[in-house]
C-alpha cells in the first residue's frame, strides 16, 4: 500500500487529517498518563537515598526530556521551512514553540521542587540548569520574534533562522552533566549503560515520557489547526464549508 | 504499596509541598494550555465565519 505522504504538506489536506487524529493522542494520552500516575505513585519503592522526594521524577525528567525534544523537532521543521519554502513547515515551527517552552519551565519548575529538599537550594548556576534555562529564552526568542516583525514571511524565516542557530545549546544540555562538574546528577537511563533505577521506576518515568509526547503531539496539532484558520490558508473546501453551512444555517 | 493510609500518601515522607507542588503545577499548565487551544480555535472560527457573513452580504447586496 502506498501513501502519497508529500500530498498532506498542503494546509487543505493536513488540516482534516490532523483533526482526526488529535482524539486518538489525547486519550491514548490521558490513558498512559493515569498509569503512569499509578505506577509512579503505587507500584514504585520508595528511593533508598532520596526517600520520596524523588517522584517528582516522574514529571521532571518528561517534561525535561520534551523540552529538549520539541526544540530540535521545531528546528528541523524551521530547517524544511526554509529550505523547501514551506508554509505548512513553518506553522509547524510556530505550533511546537509554546509547548516546548512549557515544558522548559515545568522542567525548571519541578526541578526547583526537586532541588530544595535534595541540595538545600531552589537553584544552583550550574551548566545544567543554567543551560536549560538558557533554552528557555530561546523558545521565548523564537516567539517574540515571530510577533514583533509584521510580515508574515521574514516573520516565519527570522524566526526559523533562530531556531536553527539555537540548537548547538541541545547537545549542550544534554552532555552538560558529563562535560562539567554539575551538582545535577548523571543521567540515571544512558543508552550506553542502561538504567540505574528500580525496574518499576524506570517503567513509570518511561510511560510518563510517551504519555507526555503523545499529549505534546495532540496540542500540537491542534495549534497547527488553529494556525492555518488564522492565516486563511484554507480555500473553498471542508472546513470553510462547513463553516459556511452554519452561516446558512444562522440565516 | 507502600501507602499505611491517605494521610500518610500526602505527606510523601515529610516532602508533599515539593511533590505536590511539583505534579499540581505540571497539570495546571497543561489544563490551561489545552482551555487556551479550544479559545484559540472558537476565536478563529467565529473570525472565519464573520469574515464568510461580510463575503455573502457584498455578493448578495
Amino acid at each position: 500500500m502506498s501513501v502519497n505522504w508529500s500530498k498532506y504538506s498542503a494546509p487543505q489536506a493536513f488540516y482534516p487529517l490532523a483533526g482526526r487524529l488529535i482524539p486518538w493522542f489525547a486519550v491514548v494520552a490521558v490513558a498512559l498518563m493515569g498509569v503512569g500516575l499509578y505506577m509512579g505513585f503505587f507500584v514504585a519503592p520508595t528511593d533508598f537515598q532520596q526517600g520520596e522526594s524523588y517522584r517528582i521524577i516522574f514529571v521532571h525528567v518528561p517534561a525535561a526530556w520534551m523540552s529538549m525534544f520539541l526544540y530540535v523537532v521545531m528546528a528541523v521543521w524551521a530547517g524544511i521551512g526554509l529550505g523547501l519554502n514551506a508554509r505548512l513547515s513553518f506553522m509547524m515551527a510556530q505550533a511546537i514553540a509554546p509547548t516546548g517552552a512549557m515544558f522548559t519551565f515545568l522542567a525548571l519548575l519541578t526541578g526547583a521542587m526537586w532541588g530544595k529538599p535534595t541540595w538545600g537550594a531552589w537553584w544552583v548556576w550550574d551548566a545544567r540548569l543554567t543551560s536549560e534555562l538558557i533554552l528557555l529564552f530561546q523558545y521565548a526568542g523564537v516567539m517574540l520574534l515571530r510577533t514583533s516583525i509584521d510580515d508574515l514571511r521574514r516573520a516565519d524565516r527570522s524566526s526559523a533562522v533562530f531556531a536553527l542557530v539555537g540548537v548547538v545549546n541541545v547537545p549542550i544540555i544534554y552532555y552538560s552533566v558529563q562535560w562539567w562538574n554539575t551538582l545535577h546528577q548523571g543521567a540515571s537511563v544512558s543508552m550506553s549503560t542502561g538504567s540505574k533505577m528500580a525496574a518499576t521506576m524506570l517503567m513509570a518515568m518511561l510511560i510518563m515520557t510517551i504519555a507526555f509526547w503523545l499529549y505534546s503531539i495532540a496540542v500540537i496539532l491542534a495549534r497547527v489547526r488553529c494556525i492555518v484558520v488564522e492565516r486563511d490558508s484554507l480555500p473553498v473546501w471542508d472546513e470553510r464549508s462547513a463553516v459556511s453551512q452554519e452561516v446558512v444555517e444562522v440565516r | 504499596m507502600q501507602w499505611g493510609s491517605a494521610s500518610e500518601f500526602f505527606a510523601m515522607g515529610g516532602y508533599g509541598l515539593y511533590v505536590w507542588t511539583s505534579f499540581i503545577a505540571t497539570a495546571l499548565c497543561m489544563g490551561w494550555e489545552v482551555l487556551a487551544l479550544w479559545r484559540r480555535r472558537a476565536a478563529a472560527r467565529a473570525e472565519q465565519r464573520a469574515g464568510l457573513l461580510g463575503d455573502t452580504d457584498e455578493t448578495t447586496a
